[in-house]
């Protein structure tokens, strides 16, 4: 898959709620949007991105969500 | 004409509650009050020459044939113009009656050409029915006197003639273009004997009509006339289906003699179109049996072998073979499949069921990820289902109507009509478009306010019209407080208070002026019932989610969900995507919309397919081409959907399906995705099966075969027999028990059967124990989510941004007469009024270019570059372009970006950034590489196939 086009997707993903004024709500929001909608393929590209090159490019909230909700989005292996 | 098989009662019915009983020939009749005596005669059995009158139209009383005896009264009145009275003693026959009538058709028929064994009518005339009704046996006048019998014909429409020497000047026609269609195309031109029919100054196909075929279908004798009917001659037996182009799903009658179809007649009873249709639904249908149709299975290892014409089971063991094999290699979950929102609910169900039973995983998505999904995910946050509220019917109760991002005068012509029936009755309008659509001035309409925005720029508008209507104190403040969630409502509340979602501040992304902005607000919040209507224009965003929320939002804050006559409609695109939807055909979704991720729900379907469900959603359509190029993702079966015309960025989905190793094609034609197939499999059209649509108001209408299927199986019979190869057998006979499948494991389809709808014609759904005739209107006592959510909306501007390079934005869009990527209508002869794509472009931008109508003008983004004919155009802005996609070779999609909703994927069609320049060279390298490789794969088709580019038309 395309790092750029996930971490792309991500963040659009945060920008969306970003405006949710409890933090905690806009950092579960991404996080279910992730898990809910995103394909395992999907998650462990954007898990695998976050591990290797950090924060950088990502969306705050995208990070929170990879950090507090990780157990959720680790898809189990095939 | 409507076949004379079917009963025309003479005037439409009237509804109320009040009722009128007077005796009609000695019988003592009961109506509602207003109904026209014709129709209480006709309704109790008594049967009133007529003419001029049809039960689809407003009397007009000029043909004289309708005359009537009322006791007390002078004269002979016109029937189908008097009103039933209470008491009224009406007599139908009297020797004064019969005498005054056959010297009424006496006239009539003098100057009629008496060729009626050879005319196309003969069989089917009322003329000719009502001659022998009243007795006509001479015509004093012989026929030597004036007359119009070397009238011309004008045969330039290419599915009707017009024939003046028969026309006996009744204004039907004329009143159902004015009264139904609302084109007002045609007119009564002349006075006395020389009144005749005319289309404007001009024939019918250079006229402003749009060849609906209601003329046609309200001309009682042979004056109008289907060609297909001269050709063909009067059918033998009709059948009821449901038309397969868009979503309105109108009900039509297949005439047939034997299999053949002689022509397509919508139906009166049908409860989404009221007998009436479009170019496409009506004439439209001769792709059925055109020459190009794929009529045996195809295999072959590379896209560059030639095709080899195999058996189906040789076909079908290949295919499961390859999948297998590839699922033994790469892993389960690299294979998917796409469902068709042309195919019927029973067939996306069983595709879906294939890909989550036989596939072992949730990579199953359909074409409404590049349209309505944004639909799916803002309707059901907000109001808690994915689906649209209303009936059709809905709109003759608005009052103010808020067109969004649709088109349906073109999208969706017969909805188009409804709804300009009811603002010509002054219903207020509000258009919220790029461009100057139809309806915002048309005969006797003009929108109270056109919002011009700039493309992407539909949330700020939403947002500033709720701001609007949040400060000035005119939401409805009661309904919110008891249907709504307070917290959520609370929180919303605060947002779009703020200065920042005003439609001053909001001025500089809008383009509209605010003052615009705040008319129309106070406008609609003042409406005793307000609807939404939406299309594309709203979902192909990057915050098309967002935008089909603040259309949500929008309703809730005026109070207007929960009642016949408001609303939030989508308006969607093909005539089963919303079936397709409902059947499962999301990643994320089994029927039903209830998740994957829900253990309850995969529990059912474990004990009802015997196999376990993956519990994680599966790949989306752009994350499938994304994986294959990645190379996880190797294997696809499409049935019925045309990818690589369809999808943005063209190059991109065409590298992806080089990527797989099998491409397996489910289609009636060699579409453009089935040129990178290693398996084509034959389809069958909406004529050849048995089955289901369900349109844009949730209505599940039936379809019927009238022929068999050319290549020997339906579409559910293929799939079937694909899954058997696959080693999970699928025992139904008959599409009827797939629907009872639906119905055990489905709640909101409990109540649904192919009984059920044999009775009731149609049903909305939801239909189970609490609604066991359907749902009209959705969300009445409460939401389905129980209180409505009020959902955050930021506006955020797309990512895709104008530079000096590239100046402009493209949108893109559709037209009347062609259907999306035209593989059916271009195999018509609807070609006569689209030929090819065209770039409209506003004369500021063109004259900066050097460019005028009808040039060659390169059309460039950040992806690619085509060409098409350039059409100068004051429905534009400046700065904004606008073209169709509906013929491949325009490569209108070779432009386009992969930018995507931020919910759904759904692409952002309608924003591209583009350069338009003046061209000498007629075509783009990428339509260089298109002509070579189209030419190629003929190449490598059995016998070579007939050139799939605007062959002769086929009706």
């Amino acid at each position: 898959m395309n790092p750029h086009k996930i971490v792309k997707m991500a963040n659009q993903i945060a920008a969306h709620f970003a405006t949710e004024p409890v933090r905690a709500e806009a950092v579960a929001g991404v996080a279910s949007h992730l898990k809910r909608f995103w394909e395992p393929r999907l998650r462990r590209e954007l898990l695998a991105r976050f591990d290797q090159a950090g924060a950088e490019g990502l969306h705050e909230l995208v990070v929170a969500a990879l950090q507090q909700h990780r157990g959720e989005l680790e898809p189990a292996r095939q | 004409m409507y076949s004379n098989k079917v009963p025309d009662l003479g005037t439409p019915a009237r509804c109320g509650a009040q009722l009128v009983t007077l005796e009609i020939d000695g019988r003592a009749v009961t109506v509602p009050a207003g109904t026209s005596v014709l129709r209480a005669a006709a309704e109790a059995g008594v049967r009133v020459p007529k003419l001029c009158a049809t039960d689809s139209l407003d009397a007009f009383g000029s043909c004289r044939l309708c005359l009537v005896e009322v006791d007390g009264r002078k004269g002979t009145p016109a029937s189908c113009t008097t009103p039933c009275e209470p008491g009224m003693k009406v007599k139908t026959q009297t020797p004064q009656l019969a005498k005054l009538r056959r010297s009424v058709m006496e006239l009539y028929i003098s100057d009629h050409p008496l060729d009626c064994l050879t005319c196309p009518a003969n069989g089917n005339c009322e003329l000719q029915d009502m001659a022998g009704v009243v007795g006509l046996r001479e015509v004093r006048y012989g026929f030597q006197g004036e007359n119009h019998f070397a009238a011309a014909k004008d045969r330039s429409n290419p599915y009707f003639t017009f024939d003046p020497s028969k026309c006996i000047v009744c204004s039907r026609c004329v009143r159902a273009c004015e009264d139904i269609q609302g084109t007002f195309a045609l007119t009564v031109q002349g006075r006395g004997f020389g009144s005749t029919i005319a289309a404007g100054p001009t024939d019918f196909l250079h006229s402003e009509c749009v060849s609906c075929g209601a003329c046609v279908q309200a001309c009682p004798t042979a004056t109008l006339m289907e060609n297909s009917i001269a050709e063909q001659g009067q059918p033998d037996h009709a059948v009821v289906t449901t038309c397969a182009y868009c979503g309105v799903g109108c009900s039509f009658r297949a005439e047939m003699k034997g299999n053949v179809v002689v022509r397509m007649v919508p139906d009166k009873d049908g409860k989404a179109n009221h007998g009436h249709s479009c170019v496409k639904g009506r004439f439209a249908w001769g792709y059925a049996t055109h020459p190009d149709r794929v009529t045996r299975p195809r295999i072959r290892a590379r896209i560059t072998d030639p095709w080899r014409e195999v058996s189906w089971e040789e076909a079908l063991t290949y295919a499961a073979g390859e999948i297998r094999r590839i699922q033994a290699k790469y892993g389960r979950g690299a294979v998917g499949g796409i469902t068709s929102s042309r195919c019927t609910n029973e067939e996306t169900y069983l595709v879906q069921k294939l890909v989550r039973a036989a596939f072992g995983n949730n990579n199953v998505d359909t074409c409404a990820r590049v349209c309505h999904s944004p639909t799916g995910y803002g309707l059901k946050a907000t109001l808690g289902e994915s689906a649209g509220t209303q009936d059709f019917d809905s709109v003759e109760l608005c009052d103010c109507v808020i067109v969004i991002g649709a088109n349906p005068t073109d999208g969706h012509p017969v909805f188009g009509s409804r709804l300009k029936q009811r603002l010509r009755e002054g219903c207020g309008l509000i258009v919220i478009d790029p461009r100057r659509i139809d309806l915002v001035r048309t005969p006797h309409i003009q929108a109270d306010y056109h919002l011009q925005l700039r493309p992407g720029a539909n949330v700020a508008v939403m947002n500033a019209l709720a701001h609007v209507i949040v400060t000035e104190g005119l939401e409805a403040k009661d309904f919110i407080a008891e249907r709504c969630e307070a917290a959520a409502y609370d929180k919303w509340r605060a947002f779009i208070a703020d200065a920042r979602n005003s439609p001053e501040a909001l001025e500089a992304h809008t383009g509209v002026p605010a003052v615009q902005i705040r008319g129309a607000a106070r406008r609609f919040a003042a409406a005793k019932n307000g609807a939404i209507y939406y299309g594309l224009g709203v979902t192909e965003h990057a915050q098309g989610s967002t935008g089909v929320m603040t259309i949500a939002n929008l309703a809730m804050l005026t109070g207007n969900v929960g009642r016949p006559g408001v609303g939030v409609n989508p308006l969607r695109g093909q005539n089963n995507v919303q079936g397709s939807c409902d059947m499962g055909s999301f990643p994320h979704e089994l029927p039903g919309y209830r998740h994957v991720g829900d253990p309850a729900v995969r529990e059912l379907f474990t004990a009802a397919w015997g196999v376990p469900i993956d519990p994680e959603p599966g790949l989306r359509i752009p994350n499938m081409f994304d994986a294959a190029i990645a190379g996880s993702f190797k294997a696809l079966y499409v049935q019925g959907e045309d990818i690589a015309q369809s999808d943005p960025d063209t190059q991109h989905v065409q590298q992806a399906l080089g990527s797989l190793e099998c491409l397996i094609v489910q289609d009636i034609f060699v579409n453009e995705t089935a040129k990178y197939a290693h398996v084509l499999l034959p389809g069958s059209s909406f004529l050849e099966k048995d089955g289901t649509f369900t349109n844009a108001e949730r209505r599940i209408s039936r379809v019927r075969q009238v022929m068999p299927p050319l290549a020997g199986l339906a579409d559910w019979e293929v799939t079937i027999a694909f899954a058997k190869a696959l080693g999970h057998p699928m025992p139904y006979d008959h599409p009827s028990q797939i629907m009872a499948e639906i119905a055990r494991l489905t709640p909101t389809f409990a109540g649904v059967s192919y009984e059920r709808l044999d009775q009731l014609g149609s049903i909305q759904w939801p239909c189970n124990d609490a609604a066991p005739e359907g749902t009209p209107h959705m969300h009445v006592d409460h939401f389905v989510r129980g209180k409505g959510k009020f959902h955050l909306t930021e506006f955020l501007p797309t990512p895709e941004r104008t530079t000096p390079k590239f100046p402009l934005i493209l949108t893109t869009g559709r037209i009347l007469s062609q259907y999306n990527v035209g593989a059916q209508t271009r195999r018509t002869a609807n070609t006569a009024w689209h030929a090819a794509d065209v770039l409209e472009i506003h004369a500021h931008d063109a004259e900066n270019r050097g460019i005028v109508t009808g040039d060659l003008v390169s059309l460039q983004s950040r992806k690619g570059l085509t060409t098409l004919r350039a059409v100068v155009s004051d429905r534009m802005q400046p700065g904004v372009v606008y073209t169709t996609f509906h013929h491949p070779e325009s490569g209108a999609n070779v432009v386009t970006t992969e930018n995507s909703d931020w919910a759904t994927n759904c692409p952002e069609y309608k924003i591209t950034a583009v350069q338009v320049s003046r061209v000498v060279a007629d075509k783009s390298e990428w339509q260089r590489r298109f002509d070579a490789f189209a030419r190629t794969q003929r190449e490598l088709s059995p016998g070579g196939d007939p050139v799939a580019k605007n062959p002769p038309p086929a009706s």
